[in-house]
């Protein structure tokens, strides 16, 4: 498989703390990647990096063989760089309805002043990602009025709106309900497989990572301390004791 | 629906006022070109910027149509007034450049800033702009038609209104399309907008363009009807009542900026009759009364009071 994003040897220090210490890592196409670590390893700055909202102080970002480091969000994104964040970022005041709408028109680039969002010709679309993510039922909700677990779905579904060859999704699970947790990746798992999206999702839950991911990457101190497959990973005696908590 | 209503309401009320009263044709046109600029303000607020500075285009297109009614270049209201409007939109296209950079507080102290700086202009270079006298704005023709004082205060006073609502319609699609769902959302999350490979300061701009043109028709319609135009146009205090009419009619809806110059022009007229010392101060009550007990401005109180009457309706 080839690799579609290479981040090599990123490095960024905030003041006194090195928030990432020569990270590399490459991706290839179709991979599912877990990040897993400690909180305060680096796990979000990595993705920031990747995405444009930080740049690192040295280090490069290539993604689909093109030099991406110091490009904007915006830039990356129409690149075919999709996100979701750990805490949520959506139109809180909109409906969940138009946050889907509005991420379908930046896809298409269809910015029409006469076209109302509740004629909009990929509605069908906007129904088929909500009902993807569960979420049929509360279309026309205000966002601002869901609990965190269905925003942090909804800001998924925004980010595979934009049909991305690679999403970076931030603990996708968190705030999910333990029985939902398996139902929603699921789904997710096959609209990527469907699209052929890459994945790379930091993830607390190792049942998650264990079912999900085809290959883990353990962050420490801003860069990566072992890499393998979520069964070397999950069984490593320094990941049982650091990351997972159980002292061997 | 409710929109669709009130402003229904308010321009059939508007358009047969004038027949019953003439001595409210002027009063009723300067309310409208103020509630269009009210108007471009309202664009503007939806993405949570306030611009103090709009006096900038109002007054730039008023000097415009000035300019160029002296000059006998163009001495015909129908060519007056788009020409007015797009010098305003240039303008506008101009500075928007550089003041969609900035947000909140350091938006709108640009645009009063820049606003201020043409204020200046307008009164120091004497010999071209006329100082604090300003400029006569010799009436034009109508269509080719030269029509007496009365006739014509009436014609301009109805196509006044038709543009208003043809601006009112266009702004009110404009806020439901992507475009104004994306001007909505830099008040609401610009991190997403970004990461939508959408570009904020494209929206804002393409918004404070439309703003500027909003701006420029209520200026170009303002020197025809007043026939004078002066730097006090451009001075901030017209600036800061296009806020106060904005946020006295509501954001809620197009209808607002509307019924805010309406209400602006009988709180006005009213103080200064029986309150000529204090008329100021009866304009910051109202303005407090809004803020503190009806912040979604006369519109929201319109509004809700329709939706309890049709609820009513329906329960019967």
């Amino acid at each position: 498989m080839s690799a579609i994003l290479e981040a090599d040897d990123l490095n960024l220090r905030f003041g006194g703390v090195q928030a990432a210490a020569g990270a590399t890592l490459t991706v290839r196409a179709n991979e599912r990647i877990a990040i897993i670590g400690p909180n305060g390893a680096g796990k979000t700055t990595f993705i920031n990096l990747c995405t444009g909202y930080l740049k690192p102080q040295s280090g490069r970002v290539i993604f689909d063989g093109r030099d991406v480091t110091r490009l904007s969000p915006r830039a990356i994104t129409r690149l075919g760089i999709g996100r979701s964040f750990q805490i949520p970022q959506l139109f809180l005041d909109n409906t969940v309805i138009d946050n889907l709408l509005l991420a379908l028109s930046a896809r298409e680039g269809s910015w029409s002043p006469f076209l109302v969002m509740e004629r909009h010709p990929k509605a069908e679309e906007m129904w088929e990602l909500l009902e993807l993510v569960g979420l049929r039922d509360i279309g026309d909700r205000v966002v601002r009025e869901l609990p965190e677990g269905m925003r942090k779905l909804i800001d998924i579904a925004v980010a595979l709106a934009l049909e991305p060859k690679l999403i970076f999704m931030d603990e996708p699970t968190s705030g999910v309900s333990s029985t939902e947790k398996f139902q929603v990746m699921d789904t997710l798992t096959r609209v990527l497989d469907a699209r052929a999206t890459t994945a790379v999702f930091v993830e607390h839950d190792m049942d998650v990572v264990a079912r999900y991911a085809n290959r883990v990457a353990v962050w420490s101190g801003g860069r990566i301390a072992l890499e393998g497959t979520p069964e070397e990973v999950l069984n490593h005696p320094d990941v049982l004791e650091t990351v997972i908590g159980v002292g061997v | 629906m409710r929109q669709l209503v009130i402003g229904a309401v308010l321009i059939v009320a508007l358009a047969v006022f004038p027949l019953f009263s003439p001595w409210s044709t002027v009063i009723l046109t300067l309310a409208l070109c103020e509630g269009l600029a009210a108007l471009g303000i309202l664009v503007l607020l939806r993405a949570g910027q306030v611009s103090f500075g709009h006096g900038l285009f109002f007054s730039f297109s008023a000097y415009a149509v000035a300019f160029l009614a002296t000059a006998r270049l163009g001495h015909e209201a129908l060519v007056l007034i788009p020409v007015g409007m797009a010098a305003s939109g240039l303008l506008a296209a101009i500075v928007g450049l550089f003041v969609v950079r900035y947000r909140a507080i350091f938006f709108g102290m640009l645009n009063l800033a820049i606003s201020m700086v043409f204020f200046s202009l307008l009164e120091k270079l004497f010999s071209i702009t006329g100082g604090a006298d300003g400029k006569r704005v010799p009436r034009p023709t109508f269509a080719g038609i030269e029509l007496g004082r009365e006739q014509f205060e009436l014609t301009i006073f109805y196509l006044t209104l038709v543009l208003a609502i043809v601006a009112a319609l266009f702004v009110a699609r404009y806020l439901l399309s992507p475009g104004g769902k994306a001007l909505e959302a830099i008040k609401s999350n610009e991190t997403r907008l970004e990461y939508l490979g959408v570009s904020p300061r494209k929206v804002l701009y393409g918004a404070y363009v439309l703003s500027g043109l909003l701006a420029g028709l209520g200026g170009a319609v303002i020197a025809l009807v007043s026939g004078h135009v002066t730097p006090e146009l451009a001075y901030w205090v017209r600036s800061g009542e296009f806020v106060f009419i904005a946020i006295l009619g509501g954001i809620g809806g197009v209808a607002g900026p509307f019924l805010g110059a309406l209400m602006f022009k009988i709180i006005r007229g009213y103080a200064a009759v029986y309150a000529p010392e204090t008329w100021h101060a009866v304009l910051g009550i109202m303005l407090l009364a809004i803020i503190f007990f009806a912040p979604a401005g006369l519109f929201g109180i319109l509004s809700g009071k329709l939706g309890r009457a049709v609820r009513r309706e329906g329960g019967q």
